[in-house]
């Protein structure tokens, strides 16, 4: 099967959508987790809240949300385009930030878990060796996270391959810009003669979950065989 | 020289010590909860005291008049736990320098000492718990640390691993000159190795004062209490042993130390005498030199040894040589609570 100009399109901008609001969404969340596993302070059952939000909210109110503050109107999206030359709307930019958005709920309880079976007395052994705080985070806390890293970074790619309805709202659908690859195949579906290009692109879609997944697999593999020492 | 003076309001009781400690080993000795672990995390600033203040060497680590809290990892105090808590993720080589700061002690020297040199690229998972808790205590001393905590060291570990284990932390201090305070709940540990002892009972330091140089342990189990007197007695193969105060009667066995100057030897059973205990021997070694005190190592039916301090000429008019039968007395009153401990 040969692939058109337009479905590779599709594909790589699905893939670059996907890694972008992976880079944005696992250092967000990693920050998060940690805050809700070693921190107490004042509003924090808000904040977890807050972050649930996009997890129970329907897509098309976080994607309208997020048109609302990071549209070139909105209040934060203003001020970076005048301050930074920043604009979200309509770019594929934007889409790997509402698939960020979407992934983050997802990604920050996976870290978490993982934080929270962390004996945290090792990170204060680590401090009474001499430790900043900060070394501490580097060298113990997330190297002793990395099964939820890993899980957290595949929650973030695959949410951000198939996340279609705060995409939509947000940065509609502009082919070659926005248009990720499940995307194309709403918009095939909406024309009279696309329901075999739409079902090339399912088919396209599962193999690229399926790489993800398995990839995910062996490095989790590998992951743990290090954390414990030996096969 | 290390003082302490900290409150802290716990559930289950408060801490409130006021020590000032010598550069050796010390011991917090006392039951398990009595709050022995809590000083050590106010000390290595794990824990925050309400109130009170902390000095190591002239250094002030915490203060709560002037607000002073020094963050954990400026205090520079080694701290070995009871479970260790290596890191799972290095191997032993990676433990060991994590907190390595060039200061007075080299990996070498520490590694050597400690007999690390076959497991230093294995990982934690893979090594017994003697060489764990070996681990543990070379990755605190590589931190070049003012002061050693160690909670428990020996705890989780089996006779024969406790054994391992018992002459790297007796040879600690003296090889690497660094003071220790050193917690324990096991009698045998606290006499073997501290020079200071402080007992603590219920968030509060119940006695404190120094090791004798000689001392014996004997086990047995409390049978019977007499409440007209106010009298324990203890069961043991060589004979019966008094012991002064009310002491549970349970399957347990009891541990006691006895101060080999609070032993007479009698050649035969005396009678009309005020010692209660009489303890049945025979003499294993004589320990002497031109000294006026000899030492007398007897050892009692059922095996256990028992040292008694006499003077050289009681020893020579007794003619006390090896193989002797002897009668051992000890004074009810001279073994107080504190060296009463359960198994």
């Amino acid at each position: 099967m040969t692939l058109s100009p337009e479905e590779w399109t599709a594909i790589f901008l699905s893939l670059r959508v996907a890694l972008l609001a992976t880079l944005i969404c696992l250092p967000v969340a990693t920050g998060l987790a940690w805050l809700l596993t070693h921190r107490n302070f004042w509003g924090k059952s808000a904040l977890n809240s807050i972050i649930h939000l996009p997890l129970v909210l329907p897509p098309v109110v976080t994607g309208y949300l997020l048109l609302i503050a990071l549209g070139k109107r909105g209040t934060i999206g203003a001020f970076l385009e005048h301050y930074f030359g920043l604009v979200f709307s309509f770019r594929w930019t934007g889409a790997a930030i509402a698939a960020a958005v979407m992934a983050l709920p997802l990604t920050v309880q996976a870290i978490r878990v993982s934080m929270e079976a962390i004996d945290q007395r090792l990170e204060g052994a680590a401090a009474t060796l001499g430790a900043s705080p900060l070394r501490v985070f580097w060298t113990v806390t997330l190297p002793l996270a990395a099964p939820g890293l890993l899980a957290g970074t595949m929650i973030t790619y695959v949410k951000a391959l198939g996340e279609f309805g705060a995409t939509i709202t947000f940065v509609s659908s502009i082919p070659g810009e926005t248009q990720t690859l499940a995307l194309s195949i709403y918009s095939l579906l909406q024309t009279p003669e696309g329901d075999s290009a739409a079902l090339r692109l399912t088919f396209l879609s599962i193999i690229l979950a399926f790489l993800a997944l398995l990839a995910s697999e062996i490095f989790s593999k590998r992951l743990s065989r290090g954390i414990r020492g030996g096969p | 020289m290390i003082e302490i003076a900290v409150r802290k309001q716990r559930k289950n009781f408060n801490l409130d010590v006021n020590l000032k400690l010598e550069n050796s080993i010390t011991a917090l000795f006392g039951p398990s909860g009595a709050g022995k672990s809590s000083i050590l995390n106010v000390i290595a600033g794990l824990e925050q005291p309400d109130s009170g203040h902390i000095c190591l060497g002239g250094q002030t680590l915490y203060d709560s008049a002037t607000k002073i809290n020094l963050p954990i990892h400026h205090r520079r105090i080694g701290y070995v736990f009871q479970d260790s808590l290596l890191f799972p993720h290095l191997t032993v080589n990676g433990n060991l320098h994590y907190g390595f700061k060039n200061g007075a002690v080299s990996p070498g020297t520490v590694i050597n000492f400690l007999g690390l040199q076959d497991l230093l690229e294995r990982r934690p998972a893979k090594l017994s718990g003697g060489e764990r808790q070996r681990v543990a205590i070379g990755r605190a001393l590589l931190s070049s640390p003012q002061l050693l905590l160690m909670d428990e060291p020996l705890a989780n570990l089996d006779m024969d691993r406790k054994r391992e284990i018992f002459p790297y932390i007796e040879q600690l201090q003296s090889t690497f000159n660094i003071p220790v305070i050193y917690v324990s709940h096991a009698m045998e540990e606290v006499a073997r190795l501290a020079k200071h002892i402080v007992m603590i009972k219920d968030g509060k330091v119940a006695s404190e004062g120094d090791r004798f140089e000689r001392s014996s342990i004997l086990s047995g189990k409390a049978v019977s209490y007499d409440a007209v007197y106010g009298l324990t007695t203890l069961e043991h193969p060589a004979g019966s042993i008094s012991l002064t105060g009310h002491i549970p009667i349970n399957e347990k066995q009891l541990r006691i130390v006895v101060r080999a100057t609070d032993v007479t030897l009698a050649l035969t059973p005396p009678r009309d005498i005020s010692a209660r205990t009489l303890l049945k021997g025979i003499i294993s070694k004589c320990e002497t030199d031109k000294s006026p005190t000899a030492i007398i190592h007897v050892k009692l039916v059922g095996g256990e040894d028992l040292a008694a301090a006499l003077t050289r000429k009681a020893m020579d008019e007794l003619k006390l040589a090896q193989g002797k039968p002897v009668w051992c007395l000890l004074k009810s009153v001279s073994i107080d609570e504190r060296w009463i401990a359960s198994a």
